[in-house]
């Protein structure tokens, strides 16, 4: 374990901590708000407990230099895919899901280490090809990388946390110099594959029910306004009944009567919304901008190339979490499940959030070191 | 590059919001405040009926209906077998009253039982966390007095119509509950009174968590009838199970103090939901139970018609008053027989008017139609009331008809038959009027003209005071007359009051011809049209009575005299006690008839066809008393 020679706590990114511990701040406030005086009162001191949790595990992980990190990349990965098997095999079930293993006594989503793992896999892939243009070759040993975990999730079934990958794919392949030729039959598979989940005589075989359910509400959310398109259509009317000024902290009738689904976490961006309507969502959307600017400026300073594709992926992912998420609270795009970081109620999530900004931290930490 | 993809992609989220919350914002506000504000209705009692002296006669019970909550259709296809099991309703009911109700707004909820039993509501309230669909509403049924009591005029209530809810300018909404017939009908708006609203928030679940302020009933208007329940009681028993109807009024105000129609269906029937059977079988009875005899039947008046011409003859003076007749049994007129009512038993003699309405000489009045003409007839009778409504109260009301030249011409382009009149001077043939015009008819005679509206509400303002003056002496001869009905030795003889001016005129109307009864009376009963019409005192009455009563083989004087006489009776009696209560009556029993015979149709007075007279001859010779 090589420690960083010379790097003080001032080497840390406080900006960007103090950028996070703004977004945790609100997410607290808000889930405090939706979850007090209903039989989940106290949620926001468990989520105080998991941030907690989650600092300590970002300090600890920025101590490790990446480079060690990275050179066990190919461990990680089998631990990952072996972690994603043996969820399927003996996992918990929740919500109709096998997406937990028990860990400490807590219930770990075993998908969002994977997601972790697979920044990881993909930095140090990336970092070991040599050349400004990335090969089809590699291209595909990339996607194959990221092909296994994805569909092992699938199968759990969550399809939100797979999806999340593709764009780690994504800005990965760009970076690492993704030839236009490539890009241009991806980007049409890609379309075709969002067709075809669309189109019903497809989507019939490789969809499960509940997901087609989902996306017809979303394509038709005033058809059944108490069916599928139930939770979208509430979200958007707590969206919309928040106004520019919001109804204030705890008078959001679509919060507080339980009209917003699972308003402490998927849909707590509702929450807030309704409760401090459009300048609120300004002022949290513009915080989430500034953290991924944040990472992004990072990331161009890292020391090599396998810290700055760390970074970048890191990003990718958080980004990807964000824009799904509130594009799914104002109904612009289909339920999948995805949590806002660092905002939505959830240990395994947090936890993510912040082990990818320990990296974060790690990749800085070491800028100036050679 | 990474950090354009990122302003941009915040910039398009905020950009969503900003339709969100900024444009479309109202929108969504309104629909927040429908998801967590339910509006339940607070019906508003209907306002009561009081009888004269302020006893109740129509009043509300309360009630609870149980409504069913149609916000989430899942939620409530779940609970549907729960719901048909605790509440004991077929659960193919129930789906058929939801896809009834489909094309209401889903907020809206809907009645699936009208009246809770103690078990329903034992159920729902115990069933309230894990059936959160049902609700109890509060709502008031009206009571009407039992067994079809003064059903007619009180009328009943029902869910309205379509018609009725354009009609309200939004007042009115589908469920909600209106009069349809009588004076529920006829003063609806003021005894429905405002429903209130009661507004509790409800989470997601549809749990009442909190409540707003509600808006609270206005309770109906409570009516005083001009009804006394006392002569309402006498009437309803006298008349009895026979078909008919009585008419009591205050001459001098126009006042109804009884109404009674029977048969009578007994609205507490329809108070909740009457059902399609029970509607049926109402509408196809051959005793009409729907007709308001009282001012629904137009039929013959019969020798009752006879004060009209009288009043005629005195008034007009074309005939000298002191016109003497022979009568032999029968007369011919245009070359035609008509038989008087004693025809084949006695004959009556000489008599002048006085006697021809003591013995309601058929033969007298013949020569009488004949010599005055139908013009004359036509204006009397109409100046006297007939032929037109007497503007009562109620909704529904017929004005029966006078024949006259004119109306030959307008109806059946042809001109008037002289024959005609003969028919129509003893009340028969095509006139035909309602028990309360003839109610209003006499009283108005021996008041000397003057005819007040007859109404039923106590309070009812602009109380029109028709006047067709006549003269005192003629006043003075025709009430004279009225009394010797009753009191000299006439065909209401058996009918004498110690101490009462009791006066009045029968008549008996054949719906059918004597020849045609005689062809076809083994198949049918036939009913004759019993009239009596009766006042006291002598001039400017109190009190006069009107019956008829549809029963046969029986003059009037026989079969309604004794109902008017019971009525006044108790009028009198009343008044010298002076006090309220129940009143002792000498109350006839009477003998229904066969009780195996079908009961018969009231059959409207038909129209005179133009060539009736000629064709059936024995059509119009009936015998008039």
């Amino acid at each position: 374990m090589k420690d960083a020679p010379g790097a003080t706590t001032r080497d840390y990114d406080w900006w960007l901590l103090a950028i996070l511990a703004a977004i945790c701040t609100l997410g607290v406030i808000e889930i405090y708000s939706a979850t007090h005086g209903s039989t989940l009162a106290g949620m926001h001191l468990k989520q105080l407990r998991w941030l907690g949790i989650g600092i300590v595990v970002m300090f600890i992980v920025s101590r490790v230099d990446y480079h060690v990190i990275l050179a066990q990349a190919p461990i990680l990965y089998l631990i990952g895919i072996a972690a994603l098997i043996a969820v399927l095999l003996v996992g918990h079930t929740r919500f109709g899901a096998k997406r937990w293993i028990p860990v400490l006594g807590e219930f770990l989503q075993v998908s969002e280490l994977v997601k972790l793992i697979i920044i990881i896999a993909l930095a140090r892939f990336f970092a070991e090809v040599g050349s400004e243009e990335l090969s089809l070759r590699d291209l595909i040993k990339a996607g194959l990388l990221v092909g296994l975990p994805l569909v092992l999730i699938l199968k759990q079934p969550d399809l939100g946390t797979a999806l999340v990958l593709v764009p780690l794919l994504v800005v990965g392949a760009f970076l690492a110099g993704l030839q236009w030729q490539h890009a241009a039959v991806f980007s049409l598979a890609g379309i075709l594959l969002v067709g075809a989940v669309f189109y019903p005589p497809v989507s019939r075989h490789i969809l499960k029910p509940y997901q087609r359910e989902r996306i017809t509400s979303f394509l038709h959310p005033e058809e059944d306004a108490k069916g599928a398109g139930y939770q979208l259509l509430q979200s958007k009317i707590a969206v919309g009944s928040g106004g520019f000024w919001g109804k204030g902290f705890g008078n959001g009738t679509q919060n507080q009567l339980g009209y917003i689904p699972v308003r402490y976490s998927d849909f707590i961006m509702s929450a807030w919304a309704e409760e401090q309507g459009f300048k609120g969502v300004l002022f949290a959307l513009g915080l989430y901008m500034a953290l991924l600017l944040r990472l992004v400026q990072n990331a161009q300073r890292a020391k090599d190339r396998a810290g700055m594709f760390l970074v970048m992926g890191v990003a990718a992912a958080l980004g990807f979490h964000v824009l799904v998420n509130v594009a799914m609270v104002i109904g612009a795009m289909p339920v999948t499940g995805i949590p806002l970081p660092l905002m939505s109620y959830g240990g395994s999530a947090t936890l993510f959030v912040f082990l990818a900004i320990g990296l974060v931290m790690n990749v800085r930490l070491r800028r100036f070191v050679n | 590059m990474a950090s354009y993809v990122i302003v941009g992609m915040v910039g398009v989220l905020l950009l969503g919001f900003w339709k969100l919350q900024v444009i479309d914002s109202d929108k969504y506000a309104q629909w927040a405040e429908r998801n967590r504000v339910r509006s339940i209705p607070i019906i508003a009692p209907r306002g009561r009926m009081l009888d004269r002296d302020g006893r109740v006669l129509v009043d509300n019970r309360p009630s609870f209906s149980v409504l069913l909550l149609r916000d989430d259709p899942a939620l409530v296809e779940k609970n549907l077998p729960a719901i048909s099991d605790g509440l004991n309703i077929p659960i193919a009911e129930l789906r058929e009253q939801m896809s009834n109700t489909r094309a209401l707004p889903k907020f809206q909820p809907i009645v699936i039982k009208p009246e809770a039993t103690q078990a329903d509501i034992d159920y729902i309230e115990s069933h309230r966390a894990d059936i959160p669909v049902l609700e109890m509403l509060s709502v008031s049924r009206r009571r009407y007095p039992p067994g079809g009591f003064m059903s007619h005029v009180s009328g009943y209530v029902g869910e309205v119509s379509e018609q009725q809810i354009e009609a309200s300018n939004g007042k009115l909404r589908p469920g909600d509950f209106g009069g349809k017939t009588g004076l529920e009908r006829q003063y609806n708006e003021m005894l429905m009174g405002t429903d209130g609203m009661r507004r509790v928030i409800v989470n997601s679940v549809g749990r009442e968590v909190d409540r707003l302020p509600s808006q609270e009933a206005i309770p109906g208007k409570e009516i005083r009838l001009t009804i006394d329940y006392d002569l309402q009681q006498v009437a309803e028993q006298s008349l009895g199970a026979r078909e008919g109807a009585v008419v009591a009024l205050d001459p001098r105000t126009g006042e109804v103090l009884a109404m009674v129609s029977h048969p009578a269906p007994d609205p507490n029937d329809f108070a909740v939901r009457v059902s399609k059977e029970e509607w049926k079988r109402l509408n196809e009875d051959e005793q009409k139970p729907l007709l308001d005899r009282t001012i629904q039947a137009q039929l013959a008046p019969g020798s009752v018609f006879k004060i009209v011409m009288a009043t005629a003859m005195y008034e007009t003076k074309v005939v000298p008053e002191n016109m003497t007749v022979f009568c032999p049994g029968y007369g011919t007129f245009y070359g035609r027989q008509f038989k008087c009512w004693v025809f084949g038993k006695s004959s009556h003699g000489t008599v002048d008017v006085h006697r021809a309405i003591n013995q309601s000489c058929d033969i007298f009045f013949y020569t009488l139609g004949m010599r005055m003409g139908i013009d004359i007839i036509a204006k009397y009778a109409s100046g006297l009331g007939l032929g037109h409504r007497t503007g009562i109260d109620l909704p529904s009301e017929e004005a029966g008809l006078v024949p006259s030249e004119e109306w030959v011409q307008r109806v059946f382009h042809r001109r008037w038959y002289p024959g005609e009149t003969v028919s129509v001077a003893v009340g028969q043939g095509a006139v035909t009027t309602t028990p309360l015009q003839l109610a209003r008819l006499i009283g108005g005679i021996a008041s000397g003209g003057v005819f007040l509206q007859p109404h039923l509400w106590k309070d009812a303002q602009n109380i029109t005071e028709e006047k067709f003056p006549l003269k005192d002496s003629t006043t003075e001869k025709i009430t004279d007359d009225m009394y010797g009905v009753v009191n000299g030795g006439g065909t209401g003889a058996g009918l004498k009051l110690q101490g009462i001016e009791f006066s009045g005129k029968s008549g008996t109307a054949q719906v059918i011809g004597y020849a045609a009864r005689d062809r076809v009376a083994k198949q049918k009963r036939f009913l004759d049209n019993a009239w009596f019409v009766g006042y006291a005192p002598k001039r400017d009455p109190e009190i006069v009575v009107s019956v008829l009563v549809q029963e046969s083989g029986k003059h009037g004087g026989e079969a309604a005299g004794p109902v008017v006489r019971d009525i006044i009776k108790t009028y009198y009696d009343k008044k010298a006690k002076k006090t309220q209560g129940q009143y002792t009556v000498e109350y006839k029993r009477y003998d229904l008839g066969d009780g195996s015979a079908p009961p018969a149709a009231i059959q409207p007075q038909p129209v005179l066809k133009p060539e009736g007279a000629a064709a059936t001859p024995a059509r119009t010779a009936v015998a008039q008393h």
